[in-house]
């Protein structure tokens, strides 16, 4: 199963990127293959980047390293190996010094703060002695993290393919306390955990946050008064409201694609079922009907359906409707309970967590049902997120007992589990899109 | 990772201790009790003697909203209670365990806490003196990784106020 393969050099398409003069436009041979069970990392080779401030070149390179290594395709080689430490991303490297060391991917890299940060970079295939991209930016000069992980994206997309998942933020539940009494407040980072911000002050328990489309906005379940409410969140200017009054419990939101409406479960008298409605206000559409629990609503990413959790056979199961409601079809049939069904962002796999012989897992499938893999298996396991690029699903794991969850991510093949570094517990993560 | 069992084991004991720190206090605390302590105390008509002589709390099966009969037992207790003393205001409190997910565990809190209200509500209790909210898995009182903690935290509180 050959699941990258790249045979040309791609052109990229970063909005805030501009193509450097290529030396000449390469077919380049190398790639990174993912064949199932017998995949290697690519090895790549990034001297500390070119700066007049040497520290800054060096963090730059650093946080581009790490990023490429998380990923688990690539394998950076220990700076201190290499025969320069220090790139130069003028110059037509001397290919054969590479080749000898058998470095087949090269990265050349240079970064300067001033009123802006300006950086370029440019990826080289040795074997072929070709440019496979060059790049430049410049970027506001407080975003200095910003600017390794649009460049690490560059890099992934030009030898992967695809696009990348660096240049994005993860939304959580930051958890503090003893677990009969725990504080969960929402929380905001870059996708590796650096740059975590609080965003609630943990007065009141904040749950299942999930961003917009285009990351201003998160929707997320307030236990402020009374029964849980849906509420809105701008990032921007700090803002929050109550989505509506619809007098029962609300909970379980999450944006349409479009981030036009938003679908959520509404409970009345023991029942739960999903309504959706205008983030722009109005009355709310009932989209199921009946008795049972019905919750964890996710879009399909053309909008057109919802998969959904319901209990109306009897434990848990995944279910598909229209966006619009009307006949559902169950279409999970393992042993034991789904739930969490998370559309990926290409619409081709549906991610879920399973429940069954006394264990948790997080699992993907196809949209119809078919083609169950189960990725991670532990104790508790639980809530995916996508990242943008739909090759790396977030969960959290819990231990049990007073110990409290961390974040974890996995990859689509069920390799390359990280915890994702957090000064406190922490649940609930939500991806978001790339930023633009 | 068997170089982790010692830590998981450690981990395993200080969770005991703090259960039983956990209970010690709750005990002193109505709106988080554990309930259903047997005789001892409070004046006719305290909170207190709720707590302590009629109990609190009703716990459920695995995943059920059903009542039990020692369920309906205390919730009948309960009614009579709260049909002598009708000054004050319910909050029902459905809670689930922790082996299930977030959203789900707080629907099924919620249709916990709606089974004993209907049920507070056949035996003469006035609906207009109740409420209910939902904490999911959110506050369990009893923490450790098997069932003597899970069937604990499977629970409606009634809370007089």
């Amino acid at each position: 199963m050959m699941l990258f393969n790249r045979r040309t050099a791609l052109k990229l398409g970063l909005a805030t990127g501009a193509t450097l003069a290529a030396s000449r436009a390469a077919s380049a041979l190398v790639e990174v293959n993912v064949s199932g069970g017998n995949f290697q990392p690519l090895p790549i080779a990034i001297p500390d980047f070119a700066s007049s401030d040497p520290a800054f070149g060096q963090e730059i390179a650093g946080i581009v390293r790490n990023n490429l290594q998380r990923s688990g395709l690539f394998l950076p080689l220990d700076p201190a190996s290499l025969p320069i430490q220090v790139g130069d991303v003028a110059a037509t490297p001397d290919f054969n010094s590479w080749r000898q060391i058998n470095v087949d991917a090269l990265v050349m890299g240079q970064v300067e703060r001033g009123g802006q940060i300006q950086s370029s970079v440019r990826v080289w295939d040795t074997q072929q002695a070709a440019q496979v991209v060059g790049k430049q930016y410049s970027t506001d000069p407080n975003s200095s993290r910003r600017v390794a992980h649009i460049i690490s994206d560059a890099i992934y997309e030009s030898l992967a393919g695809g696009s990348g998942y660096f240049d994005t933020r993860v939304v959580y539940v930051s958890e503090s306390g003893p677990k009969a009494n725990r504080v969960k407040r929402l929380a905001i980072m870059d996708q590796d955990g650096a740059n975590s911000q609080y965003l609630t002050e943990g007065r009141t328990l904040a749950l299942t946050p999930r961003f917009s489309p285009n990351n201003d906005l998160v929707t997320y379940m307030n236990f402020d008064d009374g029964n849980p409410q849906v509420y809105l969140l701008q990032l921007s200017t700090g803002q929050q409201r109550r989505l509506g009054s619809f007098g029962a419990m609300t909970f379980a939101p999450r944006f349409s694609p479009d981030g036009g409406r938003i679908a959520f479960s509404v409970e009345a008298s023991g029942a739960t079922n999903i309504y959706s409605i205008a983030v722009a206000g109005g009355q709310p559409t009932q989209l199921t009907s009946g008795g049972a629990i019905d919750t964890g609503p996710s879009y399909s990413p053309d909008g057109s359906r919802i998969i959904f959790e319901s209990d109306r056979g009897g434990s848990p199961q995944l279910y598909m409707m229209a966006a619009g409601g009307g006949q559902a079809q169950r279409i999970s049939f393992g042993e034991g309970s789904y739930s969490t069904p998370v559309w990926a962002p290409k619409g081709d796999l549906i991610a879920f967590t399973r429940q069954s012989g006394g264990q948790f897992s997080i699992g993907i499938m196809n949209p119809d049902g078919s083609g169950e893999r189960l990725l991670y298996t532990s104790f508790h396991a639980e809530g995916p997120s996508w990242a943008p690029n739909g090759r790396v699903i977030m969960f959290f794991q819990d231990p049990g007992g007073n110990d409290g969850p961390r974040l974890k991510s996995v990859d689509i093949w069920g390799r390359n589990v990280l915890t994702i570094p957090t000064e406190t517990f922490a649940s609930d993560p939500a991806w978001s899109g790339l930023r633009a | 990772m068997p170089t982790l069992a010692p830590i998981n084991l450690g981990l395993r004991a200080l969770a005991m201790v703090v259960l039983l720190v956990a209970v010690a206090a709750c005990s002193r605390t109505p709106a988080t009790g554990v309930g259903n302590l047997g005789p001892g105390g409070g004046a006719p008509g305290s909170q207190q003697e709720f707590l302590v002589s009629v109990g609190d709390r009703v716990f459920f099966e695995t995943d059920s909203s059903s009542l039990t009969s020692t369920a309906t037992a205390t919730l009948d207790k309960q009614a009579a209670w709260l049909n002598q003393y009708g000054n004050y205001r319910i909050l029902i409190e459905g809670h689930a365990d922790e082996r299930g997910t977030r959203e789900y565990n707080i629907a099924l809190g919620a249709r916990r806490a709606s089974v004993v209200v209907n049920y507070l509500v056949s035996r003469g209790v006035s609906a207009q003196r109740i409420t209910s909210k939902s904490f999911g898995k959110e506050r369990p009182v009893a923490i450790c990784n098997d069932i003597s903690c899970w069937s604990q935290n499977r629970r409606a509180v009634t809370v007089v106020q």
